[in-house]
């Protein structure tokens, strides 16, 4: 009868750890048990409970691409009990995975329009998800933009897949630091988000923004897109709240009548700007 | 169903409980302990209290206990096994004497815990409850069930509603089909309708405040004053939360010794300061004002819009439990005036 | 007590205070805490043997401490939780106004602290015959009896924290039962972590309980919770010779060391 308790995790195996900055690692995680990778699928946007047994467990998203199959990716920073845990272990070591929880990126609904991907931070991982998944489906997409921004060279995650990004033709890629974070050799911007995007000029027409970031960076975001025309509508973000269920249960990550584990965590800057002010 | 109604004389209750025990079930009763009225299990009928208003602490703890186990788990050098509660090991589980707004108190448990996703924890230490309520013959100041769509007589909830007449015998409506399957079993125990009027038997509660009124206004309350004048004596705690029959906030817990331990689901309140804070340190209800708001819509706008149901029933004890006394319907008529 | 609201009324007039938290009439009978906001709202307020409510408690909430300059009711209580609180830099002279209500239930007003400590050192701030003989039965029970009295006791804890959301001296933002870095204690109300919840709890309030009783009273379960922090009350008065809430330069008892201190907590 486990089936039937939903708060009992898959057993999954890490594979793989990459450390992308300062307390900031990546795991590649595979089902210990293969008719649960079998059963398993998700989209891009959605996020699980990951455990440490014996430590609890801890809300982040799928930060790997649906399109790529028989492993999910994970990045987090080490920060809280759990995660402090996490980073402690090593290729072979087991963990818990609940999920795939929450609402989802309307990537076919993105078909045939251009794309526009801003992230800052540690909020690239929700992005590297919708963005791979694109970049899988490049063919149905007009103009693909990354601005990414972080706070110094060193915090800037992934920098392998930024190389691959860099390189590649069909992707324009725009990467920034916060004045004082550059390095002697640092060829990329300098500034933060909101004044780079300002100075990148995008081009609003059937072009979709997604958003992910922290608070503040997001703030100062959602001007300038709207000086540049993109509807409300047009425009996606994540949120994220404090979490322990992910379905709706528990009673934590609400805002007002929104919850963000079931009604989120993607919204448009329009159903954003109906939420009362509590996040 | 059909409501049926029929007679279930004193003496037959006490036989039942035997019987009920004889079969294995577990009997949660009301019980007076020193200055409270307690929810514990009873051998015989005698140890049950009926002359209270309503228990101290909800009898929610059947379906939703204060620490429910997820899973154990155990770590070695072959890896880590973990294995699910058992939900077939649940006992069976009769509450006699909750009731008619304790009752009606799972339906809003009901609600939250099957929302798109299934507790089966919940639901299945539900489907081996059976609840045979005893309605009210007293009320007190706190009491407001007519206000919430309840009733001192009301059935909804109830697999059986007991309402007790002159001389101590019972009506007993049956009112579920588990109730009915019970009535069978014990067949013998059941007679032929008393034929008694009920509403004679049941204390008056005077509705206070109208209630889809309430509603209507809590879901364009949220900027108000309000939150913050009425919650500038609330301290805090989770009192109101752990007491209520439909509080349902929980937090999820590893405990565990070097190589084994468990993960459980315990009870939490967002009263408390550090409910929704992040790791950031961001808190997005970071004063007891946000908190309260959060309880009374939560109640009040976000439950009814969101899963068709109140989550109150008027059971009053909030009020009763509340160390500085906030008085939820008093704050209720508040906000309908406001 | 219309002393009380006239005075009240003055000093909200003269913005002397933003708000005055007093005592009013409740439901059922009870009282509750008000904050008196306006001059008319002093109206309100009543004193009588049923406020027992230690209303320090508010001077340190968020809300109530960004109204301002605050006036308080303040029965002997209350002013030993203003002088402990001030101690541990919590509070300054500044910050509020006392409205002291003696014994008799008179009003008496001080000027500062210094008065107030003078006056209340010729007050009896000892636990009451009744508590005392409470404690007294709990010592004269064998280990194993205090176990089980204890056990059953807690065992009906639901950690709903009303006691330490009760307690004036309980004020940290982030309580070591919510610190996870490491765990310190079990979160789920089970034996364990009821029992090492209020032992940790009864060890930072020696030296700081002032016998309020206040945790005790807003226990929703009516577990007399109190006994455990008077039981430290009267340890550190014995073994230490210190009093909490009777000077606002006091150190702290259990972060200072003096040579002579008795070491008899060893064993
Ligand atoms: S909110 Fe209060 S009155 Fe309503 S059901 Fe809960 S405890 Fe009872
Ligand atoms: S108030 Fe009572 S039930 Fe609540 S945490 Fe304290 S001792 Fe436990
Ligand atoms: S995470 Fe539990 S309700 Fe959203």
């Amino acid at each position: 009868m486990e089936q039937d308790n939903i708060y009992l995790p898959y057993l999954m195996q890490i594979e793989k750890v990459t450390d992308e900055a300062p307390f900031v690692k990546t795991f590649r995680l595979k089902f210990s048990n293969e008719a649960d990778a079998a059963a398993f699928n998700f989209k891009a946007g959605q996020f699980g409970e990951y455990s440490v047994f014996g430590e609890g467990e801890s809300t982040f998203c799928i930060a790997s691409s649906p399109t790529r199959e028989g492993y999910i990716e994970c990045t987090f920073r080490q920060a809280g009990r759990v995660t402090t845990a996490l980073a402690t272990l090593d290729a072979g070591d087991t963990i818990g995975f609940r999920g795939p929880y929450g609402n989802t990126f309307p990537i076919e609904a993105w078909y045939g329009k251009s794309l526009l991907f801003i992230a800052g931070g540690i909020a690239l991982p929700p992005m590297r998800c919708v963005i791979w998944n694109c970049l899988d489906l490049r063919e149905k997409f007009k103009d693909v933009t990354i601005l990414y921004g972080a706070r110094t060279v060193d915090d800037l995650v992934y920098k392998h897949e930024l190389e691959e990004w860099k390189s590649r033709p069909d992707v324009n890629l725009v990467l920034t630091v916060d004045p004082g974070g550059e390095t002697p050799d640092w060829k990329g911007e300098v500034g933060f988000v909101p004044t780079v995007l300002d100075k990148i000029a995008p081009k609003s027409q059937d072009t979709i923004a997604i958003v992910c970031g922290p608070p503040i960076m997001i703030k100062f975001t959602f001007p300038v897109l709207e000086k540049y025309g993109f509807p409300d509508d047009m425009v996606y973000t994540t949120l994220e709240n404090r979490m322990k269920c992910g379905f709706g249960k528990c009673g934590r990550c609400n805002i007002g009548k929104v919850y963000v584990c079931k009604d989120g965590p993607v919204f448009t800057l329009q159903q954003m700007k109906q939420l009362p002010q509590e996040f | 169903m059909e409501i049926e109604r029929k007679l279930l004389k004193r003496s037959s209750l006490e036989r039942l409980v035997d019987m009920m025990r004889s079969d294995g079930n577990m009997i949660y009763a009301p019980q007076k302990k020193e200055t409270q009225v307690v929810f514990d299990t009873i051998e015989t009928f005698a140890d049950m209290t009926e002359d209270y208003i309503v228990s101290n602490q909800s009898p929610k703890f059947v379906a939703f206990p204060k620490i429910e186990k997820i899973l154990d788990f155990s770590i070695s050098q072959e890896g880590i096994r973990q294995e699910g509660t058992q939900l077939a090991a649940f006992p069976p589980v009769v509450v006699l004497g909750c009731r008619p707004c304790d009752a009606d108190g799972f339906d809003s448990l009901t609600a939250i815990f099957n929302w798109d996703y299934k507790d089966e924890l919940y639901n299945e230490r539900l489907k081996r409850t059976t609840l045979i309520s005893i309605s009210c013959a007293q009320k007190d100041d706190y009491c407001f069930c007519t206000s919430v769509k309840g009733h001192p007589g009301s059935t909804r909830g109830s697999d059986i509603l007991l309402t007790r007449f002159d001389g101590g015998d019972y009506l007993a409506e049956i009112v579920t089909e588990k109730g009915k399957a019970l009535t069978e079993k014990y067949a013998a125990l059941f007679e032929a309708d008393p034929g008694i009027e009920k509403d004679k038997f049941l204390a008056e509660v005077k509705p206070r405040f109208e209630v889809e009124g309430l509603v209507q206004k809590c879901m364009g309350m949220f900027e108000h004053p309000v939150w913050i004048e009425q919650s500038l004596r609330c301290i805090g705690c989770g009192a109101c939360a752990y007491v209520c029959p439909t509080c349902a906030c929980f937090d999820i817990q590893d405990e565990a010794a070097v190589s084994k331990g468990e993960r459980i689901r315990c009870w939490d309140s967002c009263g408390f300061g550090l409910f929704t804070i992040h790791t950031s340190g961001h808190n997005p209800r970071e004063v007891q004002s946000q908190r309260w708001r959060q309880r009374v819509l939560h109640k009040f706008s976000y439950m009814p819009e969101r899963l068709g149901v109140i989550g109150c029933v008027g059971c009053g004890r909030c009020s009763r439990a509340c160390p500085v006394d906030m008085n939820l319907s008093e704050h209720l008529i508040n906000i309908a005036e406001v | 007590m219309d002393e009380l609201k006239q005075k009240a009324k003055e000093l909200l007039e003269k913005q002397q205070v933003a708000v005055i938290i007093g005592y009013a009439e409740g439901t059922a009978g009870r009282t509750r805490a008000v904050f008196a906001l306006k001059p008319e709202d002093s109206e309100k307020l009543i004193f009588d043997e049923r406020c027992k409510q230690n209303l320090a408690v508010y001077l340190m909430k968020h809300e109530v401490k960004h109204l301002g300059r605050r006036g308080i009711v303040a029965t002997i209580p209350v002013m030993r939780s203003i002088l402990q609180v001030a101690s541990e830099y919590q509070l300054t002279e500044a910050d509020v106004h006392v409205l002291g209500i003696t014994p008799e239930g008179k009003l008496i007003e001080f000027d500062g602290f210094k008065p107030m400590e003078h006056w209340l050192s010729g007050q009896d701030v000892g636990l009451s015959a009744g508590e005392k003989d409470e404690l007294a039965k709990l010592d004269g029970m064998s280990m194993e009896e205090k176990w089980a009295y204890w056990k059953d006791e807690l065992s009906r804890c639901i950690k709903c924290y009303a006691c330490r959301a009760a307690c004036p001296m309980c004020y940290c933002i982030r309580c070591f039962v919510e610190s996870n870095r490491p765990q310190w204690i079990p979160i789920a109300a089970n034996d364990l972590g009821s029992f090492e919840w209020h032992i940790l709890r009864a060890m930072h309030l020696a030296g700081r309980c002032i016998n309020c009783g206040e945790c005790g009273r807003a226990c929703p379960v009516d577990i007399p919770i109190h006994l455990l922090t008077f039981k430290g009350v009267m340890d550190v008065e014995a073994d230490f010779g210190v009093t909490a809430g009777l000077d606002a330069g006091m150190e702290s008892l259990l972060s200072s060391f003096k040579p002579n201190d008795k070491e008899n907590f060893i064993r």
